[in-house]
C-alpha cells in the first residue's frame, strides 16, 4: 500500500485549513470521498482535489508534496499515523497532536507543535514564534512529545511549556522557554534576550551562555547524572543531538526565575 | 542416586510464591555501587523475621546501566506486594539515598509498578524536579507501552544530586527452594556450601538471602512454643541424633543449607542443579555424605524441587 499523497496543484491567495487531512479523519474513507472533502481557504471552501491531486491509499502514512507557507493546521489533532510534509508548512503545525509523527522538509510558521500531547514533531527547516507554546489566553502549551527542530527557531520557544522536549539544533529569538510551567528545551545555537522569562519550573539546557536576567541566581558549576541518560534517550534520533559527541554532563546551573516561582533552572554546558 | 559418592535423596525442596522486584543501584564506582547494595540487601535474609529477602543478583559493567556508571543489580522477594513497595521504599531511601554518588533505577519491566524513588522525592522538600522521556515520542517505531515512558527525580543532596526513577516493576516470584548439604565435619560443610555458593552467584534472577549465601541454622515449620510458627529443624540437627527422630546417619556431624529465592522456578531449577553439582564435585573423599532437602510435608508451599529430577 503506497502513502496517501498530495500533491499541490496551484498555490492559493488564501491560507488553507488542512486540519481535516490528518491520519484519523483519513481512515477508512474512499478515494473519492477525500476528493470531496472541503477545505477552507480563506473565506471559501473548497473541494480537496481542487488544490491537490490525490495518489496512494494508505491513510496512516500521508505526504503533502509542493507544500508552501499558507498550507496552516497540517496534522492537527493527529491521533496516529505519520505525516510528511515536502516542502514549508503554514502556522499551527501538528497543533493539539496526540500521537503519530510529522516531520517537514523545509520552514513552518508561527506556533508550530502548539499545545501537542504526544507524538514526534521533525522541522528540517526554521520554524516561528511560539513553537510548542499555548494558544493566546490558554495556560499550558506543549504537554508531552518531543519537537525537533534542525533550523532556527523564532521567539517564545515552549512558552508555558508543561511537559515534553523541544529540541533546537539552531538558535532562537527572545524570550526563550518563557513562562514555563515544567519540561525541557535544548539550544544547541544562541539564545536571544530575556530566557526564561517568568519561567515556574522545569529545564533550559543550553550549549552557549545567554545573557542571564538579573532574577536567576547561580547555583554553581555540577555534574549531573540525568544529562547521560537524557541524551542516551535522543540516540535513535535523525540529529546532531544524537551524535555522542554532543552529550555532556558538566553545567553550570542557573535557578530562577525567582520574579515568579523559582524552581526553574538553566542549564549552561560548562 | 549418587554422585562422585555423594547420595543425592529421593526428596524435593518445598517453596512458596512470593512477589518480587530489582533495583539497580549505580555509583562513581564499583566500590560505593556495593557497599549501597549491600547495605539494602542488609537485615533481609527471612521473610520469618526480616519483612524481606534480599540480595546482590550480579555486579554491572558501566555499559548495563541507565546512567553508564558501574552498578549492581539487587533482588527484593517479599510474601506480598504491599510489604515488597514498603521494603523497597524503605531500604530505598535509608540506604541508597544516604549512599555517597549513588543512583537507583529499575531493574525490571511489569505492568505492575511499585514506587522506588516517587515517594522519595518528598525528601527534596521541594526542590526536586522530574525527568520524563519518553521513548515513544523519541523513537515512533517503538511500541507504546508503559515501560517505554520513564520518570526519573533528581532529588538535591549534600553530595550533589540523588537521581531515582519513579518506580520499577513488581513480578510473581518464587521463595524457599533450598538443599541441606550433609557432611562428617563442619569445616567440609562449609567448604562445600562456599564452592556452591560460588558457582550459584553466576546464575542470573536468583538470590541466596542468608549470610554468604548459607544457613546454618534451617527451621521447620511450627514449634513447641505456640508464638513461634517457626523452629530449629531437630530432624538435622546433628547434637539430637539420640534424642529426637533424626535424619542423620552416624557419621553426620554437620549440615548446612542453602536457600533460593528465585523469579521463576526454572531459575531456581538451574542454581540448584548448579550448586548441587560443585558439592558433589568435592564429593566424598571431602566429607560431603549427603545431599538433601527442607522437606515439610507439603505444608510450606505448592511448589516442589524434586533434587534426583533437578540432577537427572
Amino acid at each position: 500500500m503506497s502513502a496517501l499523497t498530495f500533491t499541490l496543484k496551484i498555490r492559493p491567495n488564501q491560507r488553507v485549513d488542512m486540519s481535516p487531512l490528518v491520519c484519523q479523519h483519513l481512515h477508512e474513507c474512499e478515494p473519492t470521498e477525500i476528493a470531496a472533502m472541503p477545505l477552507r481557504c480563506g473565506k471559501q471552501t473548497v473541494r480537496v482535489d481542487e488544490l491537490f491531486s490525490i495518489s496512494g491509499t494508505d491513510s496512516a502514512d500521508i505526504i503533502i508534496k509542493n507544500s508552501f507557507d499558507k498550507l496552516d493546521f497540517i496534522g492537527k489533532d493527529l491521533a496516529f499515523g505519520s505525516i510528511t510534509v515536502e516542502g514549508d508548512a503554514g502556522a499551527y503545525l501538528g497543533l493539539s497532536m496526540t500521537a503519530g509523527n510529522i516531520i517537514v522538509d523545509g520552514n513552518t510558521g508561527l506556533y508550530a507543535g502548539a499545545e501537542m500531547k504526544k507524538g514526534y514533531l521533525e522541522i528540517n527547516g526554521n520554524t516561528g514564534d511560539f513553537l510548542g507554546g499555548a494558544l493566546p489566553g490558554n495556560k499550558m502549551g506543549m504537554k508531552g512529545g518531543l519537537i525537533l527542530v534542525k533550523g532556527n527557531a523564532g521567539d517564545r520557544v515552549g512558552d508555558h511549556l508543561r511537559r515534553g522536549m523541544i529540541l533546537i539544533e539552531g538558535n532562537t529569538g527572545d524570550y526563550c522557554g518563557s513562562r514555563m510551567i515544567a519540561g525541557t528545551i535544548a539550544v544547541m545555537g544562541t539564545t536571544g534576550r530575556h530566557v526564561g522569562y517568568a519561567m515556574r519550573r522545569g529545564t533550559l539546557l543550553l550549549w552557549n551562555t545567554p545573557y542571564i536576567s538579573a532574577s536567576f541566581n547561580d547555583c554553581g558549576t555540577h555534574t549531573l547524572a540525568f544529562l547521560p541518560i537524557m541524551f542516551k534517550a535522543f540516540a535513535s534520533l535523525n540529529s546532531r543531538f544524537a551524535e555522542p559527541a554532543t552529550a555532556f554532563n558538566r553545567v553550570q546551573r542557573y535557578a530562577g526565575d525567582m520574579a515568579e516561582m523559582g524552581r526553574g533552572e538553566i542549564l549552561v554546558k560548562h | 542416586m549418587i554422585i562422585n559418592g555423594v547420595s543425592i535423596d529421593a526428596t524435593f525442596a518445598e517453596a512458596f510464591p512470593m512477589k518480587a522486584t530489582r533495583a539497580i543501584i549505580t555509583a562513581q564506582n564499583e566500590k560505593w555501587a556495593f557497599i549501597a547494595a549491600q547495605a539494602m540487601t542488609g537485615f533481609a535474609t527471612s521473610v520469618i523475621a526480616c519483612g524481606c529477602e534480599a540480595g546482590i543478583e550480579r555486579c554491572l559493567s558501566p555499559a548495563e546501566t541507565p546512567d553508564g556508571r558501574p552498578g549492581v543489580a539487587v533482588l527484593i522477594f517479599a510474601m506480598g506486594g504491599k510489604g515488597l513497595a514498603k521494603q523497597l521504599e524503605t531500604r530505598a531511601g535509608q540506604c541508597v539515598l544516604t549512599s555517597p554518588t549513588s543512583a537507583l533505577f529499575a531493574g525490571i519491566e511489569s505492568d505492575i509498578k511499585i514506587p522506588l524513588g516517587k515517594n522519595l522525592r518528598y525528601f527534596g522538600d521541594g526542590f526536586q524536579i522530574a525527568k520524563v522521556i519518553d521513548q515513544t515520542s523519541l523513537n515512533p517505531n517503538l511500541a507504546k507501552s508503559s515501560s517505554t515512558t520513564k520518570r526519573y527525580w533528581r532529588i538535591p543532596v549534600m553530595d550533589g544530586e540523588f537521581l531515582t526513577e519513579a518506580t520499577t516493576g513488581q513480578v510473581e516470584a518464587i521463595g524457599g527452594g533450598n538443599f541441606l548439604v550433609l557432611a562428617t565435619s563442619q569445616p567440609q560443610a562449609l567448604a562445600a556450601c562456599e564452592a556452591a555458593i560460588e558457582a550459584m552467584r553466576k546464575v542470573p534472577n536468583v538470590i541466596m538471602p542468608f549470610p554468604g549465601g548459607v544457613v546454618r541454622s534451617g527451621s521447620k515449620v511450627g514449634s513447641k512454643y505456640k508464638a513461634l510458627n517457626a523452629s530449629t529443624n531437630d530432624a538435622f540437627c546433628p547434637t539430637l541424633k539420640g534424642m529426637t527422630h533424626t535424619d542423620l546417619s552416624a557419621d553426620i556431624e554437620s549440615v548446612m543449607e542453602i536457600v533460593i529465592d528465585g523469579l521463576t522456578k526454572t531459575d531456581i531449577d538451574l542454581a540448584m542443579r548448579v550448586g548441587i553439582e560443585a558439592v558433589c564435585a568435592l564429593g566424598e573423599q571431602h566429607g560431603i555424605k549427603r545431599i538433601s532437602a527442607g522437606n515439610y510435608g507439603g505444608k510450606l508451599g505448592p511448589f516442589h524441587f524434586h533434587l534426583q529430577e533437578i540432577m537427572a
